[in-house]
């Protein structure tokens, strides 16, 4: 009989796992990891939706776009959570996405009108540097300066295309006489943000692109005052991160539950520690404290979606013209 | 004899798992277009960064080789394995590891500066040499080393009774020795710099170095351009084909026949200038490769008590992966090698394992497989068998010329005792290419470890490798204990190493 009963109870859960619905969540790799919002996000979605979430990790942005184009409809994600707006219509010209059916109150600098994407957070890009530094306040006094900076190269990270963006909307056609006076202040272009990163901790430059947020890590993880972000009289340029939903989903109501959930303070309040950057609705309780010590940009840069793709392409092309002289 | 059924169908395994991921890539993109204005200029500047790179790693080695060769010191074979690290590392801890030396605020431009002296700058295409001789000097070496080590001691005693001078050694013997060996080694890092991507982008010091690898990286990731990405990897293939057969056209194996494999003496290098040059060029060497490497010890061990938890299972993962690359790798270029002895062609199969991109094989795979299973499940699988691919051609070109010697010096004689098939791989072959058996599974396993291995689209996020678990704490910002794990890394590749090449020579008195 104790068989029976032991028999009788792993059918019992096998056919309670079997019915326990699956989510799938394409993301970007550093979302998933340990260090990121991922595990405790899994966590706190569980806890409500009687689901198993799993996260599939695929590079970066721009990676994850690559990977929903191979898969087509085959894919097997009811989500794609982690391209940001330079993406965002490329994303939507594939025909894979739903319109989303998540409407909330933003605290985002500009308007979100997108009706397939719902944004999750936001940060600005800026030059961090060590705090003493005299730093100069914008692109002009940066190039005729002796400083060093180290960025990302467009054609391989996120935050190297953010720049790239940055000077265009901020000098338009002027933006390749930019480029020719930065040419002697950039110590290198590396592949991605982590290597520039390095680079600038082991005192290869001055400066270094990364987001305003990045003075807040050290400050609250590390207790380390010793780093800011220069604020830039021509504005900021923005990166908003989105999440949508796939239209061929076999779970659409737990893809919408998982979007309208992403908008509450539930999963807003785990993204300024683990993916340091601003949440896209800030919660109740408010920004975790020394938030409040970061620059705030008087102007916020942001190309419009629809023109992203367009402005990019020529924006390279002057971008690799400057700096190959 | 040995036939050469097996080798021709490794090969051909190689063949069919290089180009089908192409061809199902071109099938997917519609066919290719041909490669634009910006795609040329990426492929002069490989091309010259890797030519460079080849020239001055094989140069570089032939004094280093022969002061290892004709000297015995106390603490040799330490440094012969030491030596070796670079080659071993991932890319990126060694970057910072030479920044750390070279760099703006390095040490050398810090005693630079202190002297009074002009400051060096490291970014430019002489970055980029320099990086490449960092990480391939070594193999360079002891690939040299493993021709000298040919020539029998008999060679150098017949030579010392003649009292010839250690000028007339040098073209008598080590010259022809020489002639045998650079080409050999000088494709197998000609093919491993052509595709450097993170090494030639960072100290090139912007887009004026731009690799190959990097234009079909931006092709799938800026212009999602399939065609055009599986074009640039084809051209990367042809250039790299053109080459090797050209050096293998012009390697001459001449024999130096057998000997009783005893330890050289070497009478005629006993002189106190040519011992001095010899100290001389161990020093340099040790300081040039070894100083790069207490950077990243110094730097990782403030980072080892901040390691967290899941950096040693990465660590479990990645030692199993290594072992598995490692069989993988052995298991194919053993019967290749063999095959190779009669067909040279067969080495240059071995070739495309490092040349053909990564990003351009992963998709290929993930397109291959998407439809009938799930990627994330195979990552093991694939990982290893891409790791081994990309380790046959330093395997090939370590075990080919061991073999190559066993076959010239005893080979009519063991024909003459009917020694065929295994009795002969067994009795003969496998016994002599110890040394080369045990360091290229040293290389091997030491280089699985340390490769990034992430064709992302085949990532399972539970089991990360070490390299990726380290990569993930610097995306985090958390660059101390990232170092952490790069030290770790360092540690467990070398000891691989060590334990592989260490079992080859084993009783071997060399």
């Amino acid at each position: 009989m104790k068989y029976l009963a032991f028999a009788t109870g792993m059918i019992a859960a096998s056919a309670a796992m079997a019915e326990t619905p699956v989510l799938t969540v394409y993301t970007y790799d550093s979302f998933v990891s340990e260090w990121g919002p991922g595990p405790a996000v899994e966590q706190a979605f569980e806890a409500v939706c009687d689901c198993d979430l799993q996260f599939v990790g695929a590079g970066d942005g721009a990676a994850l776009l690559g990977r929903l184009k191979l898969e087509g409809t085959r894919t097997k994600a009811d989500i794609v959570l982690g391209l940001d707006t330079n993406l965002t219509a490329a994303a939507i010209e594939t025909g894979l996405f739903a319109e989303t059916s998540v409407s909330a109150e933003y605290d985002l600098p500009v308007e979100w009108a997108d009706t397939v994407f719902t944004p999750y957070d936001w940060g600005y890009f800026a030059f961090v540097s060590d705090a003493g530094l005299d730093a100069p306040s914008n692109f002009k006094a940066l190039a005729d300066s002796d400083l060093k900076i180290v960025i990302q190269d467009p054609r391989s990270s996120t935050p190297g295309l953010g720049l790239l963006l940055w000077v265009k909307t901020a000098y338009g056609d002027d933006a390749p006489a930019i480029w020719e006076g930065l040419t002697d202040n950039i110590v290198t272009v590396t592949k991605g943000w982590s290597e520039a990163y390095g680079l600038f901790l082991e005192g290869e430059a001055d400066m270094v692109l990364s987001y305003t947020t990045s003075p807040a890590y050290h400050l609250i993880a590390e207790e380390d005052a010793s780093k800011k972000a220069v604020a830039f009289a021509e504005g900021h340029y923005m990166q908003i991160e989105v999440a949508g939903k796939i239209a061929g989903t076999d779970q659409p109501e737990l893809a919408d539950q998982f979007l309208q959930f992403m908008v509450t303070d539930a999963f807003q309040s785990i993204i300024p520690t683990t993916n340091w950057m601003y949440p896209a609705v800030t919660p109740a309780a408010g920004l975790p404290e020394g938030f409040e010590t970061l620059i705030q940009p008087e102007k916020a840069l942001l190309i419009p979606a629809d023109q992203a793709d367009a402005a990019r392409d020529a924006a390279l092309a002057e971008w690799l013209e400057a700096l190959s002289k | 004899m040995i036939r050469s059924g097996p080798g021709y169908a490794a090969a051909a395994f190689v063949l069919l798992f290089i180009f089908g991921p192409l061809i199902a890539v071109f099938l997917r993109a519609g066919g290719g277009a041909m490669p634009g204005p910006a795609d040329w200029a990426a492929i002069r500047f490989s091309v010259t960064q890797a030519t460079l790179s080849a020239l001055f790693s094989v140069i570089l080695a032939i004094p280093v080789a022969r002061a290892l060769s004709r000297r015995q010191f106390p603490g040799r074979s330490l440094l012969i394995t030491l030596l070796g690290a670079p080659f071993i590392l991932p890319v990126i801890v060694a970057v910072l590891g030479l920044l750390a030396v070279f760099g703006r605020s390095g040490v050398l431009n810090s005693v630079l500066d202190s002297m009074g002296l002009p400051v060096v700058q490291i970014y430019g295409l002489h970055g980029v040499v320099l990086a490449h001789v960092f990480f391939n000097l070594p193999l360079a070496t002891r690939i040299l080393l493993q021709a000298w080590q040919q020539i029998p001691a008999e060679r150098f005693r017949l030579a010392a009774s003649l009292n010839m001078s250690a000028g007339q050694i040098a073209r008598r013997l080590e010259l022809p020795m020489l002639k045998a060996a650079l080409p050999g080694a000088f494709i197998v890092i000609f093919a491993i710099c052509l595709s450097s991507f993170t090494v030639a982008l960072t100290l090139g010091g912007g887009p004026k170095a731009t690799t190959v690898e990097l234009a079909i990286y931006q092709a799938f990731r800026f212009d999602f351009d399939l065609g055009r990405a599986a074009v640039l990897a084809v051209i990367q293939t042809v250039l790299v084909t053109i080459v090797a057969l050209v050096a293998l056209k012009y390697t001459r194996t001449e024999g130096f026949g057998a000997g009783l494999d005893r330890v050289v003496q070497r009478w005629d290098a006993q002189s106190p200038g040519l011992r001095g040059i010899d100290a001389a060029v161990m020093i340099l060497t040790a300081l040039f490769l070894l100083l790069p490497l207490a950077m990243v010890v110094i730097d990782g061990i403030a980072g080892f008590d901040r390691l967290p938890a899941s950096v040693f299972a990465a660590l479990r993962v990645s030692l199993i992966l290594s072992l598995l690359s490692t069989a993988l790798a052995l298991g194919l270029s053993l019967p290749m090698a063999l095959t190779a002895l009669k067909h040279s062609w067969v080495e240059v199969i071995g070739l495309f394992g490092i040349v053909s991109s990564p990003l351009v094989l992963g998709t290929g795979l993930f397109l291959i497989i998407h439809p009938i299973a799930d990627p994330a499940r195979l990552a093991f699988a694939v990982t290893g068998l891409v790791n081994a691919l990309t380790a046959l051609p330093f395997v090939l070109r370590v075990l080919i010329p061991s073999l190559k010697a066993s076959e010239q010096d005893f080979g009519r004689l063991a024909t003459s005792l009917g020694l065929t098939g295994w009795a002969r791989l067994r009795i003969l072959l496998l016994p002599r290419a110890r040394r080369a058996l045990g360091f290229s599974a040293g290389l091997t396993a030491a280089f699985s470890m340390g490769d990034l291995g992430v064709i992302t689209l085949f990532a399972d996020p539970s089991r990360a490798t070490l390299p990726l678990q380290m990569y993930r704490l610097m995306g985090s910002y958390r660059m101390e204990a990232a170092a952490g794990a790069g030290l770790l890394l360092l540690i467990f590749s070398l000891g691989l190493f060590w334990l592989f090449d260490r079992g080859g020579r084993r009783n071997a008195e060399l």
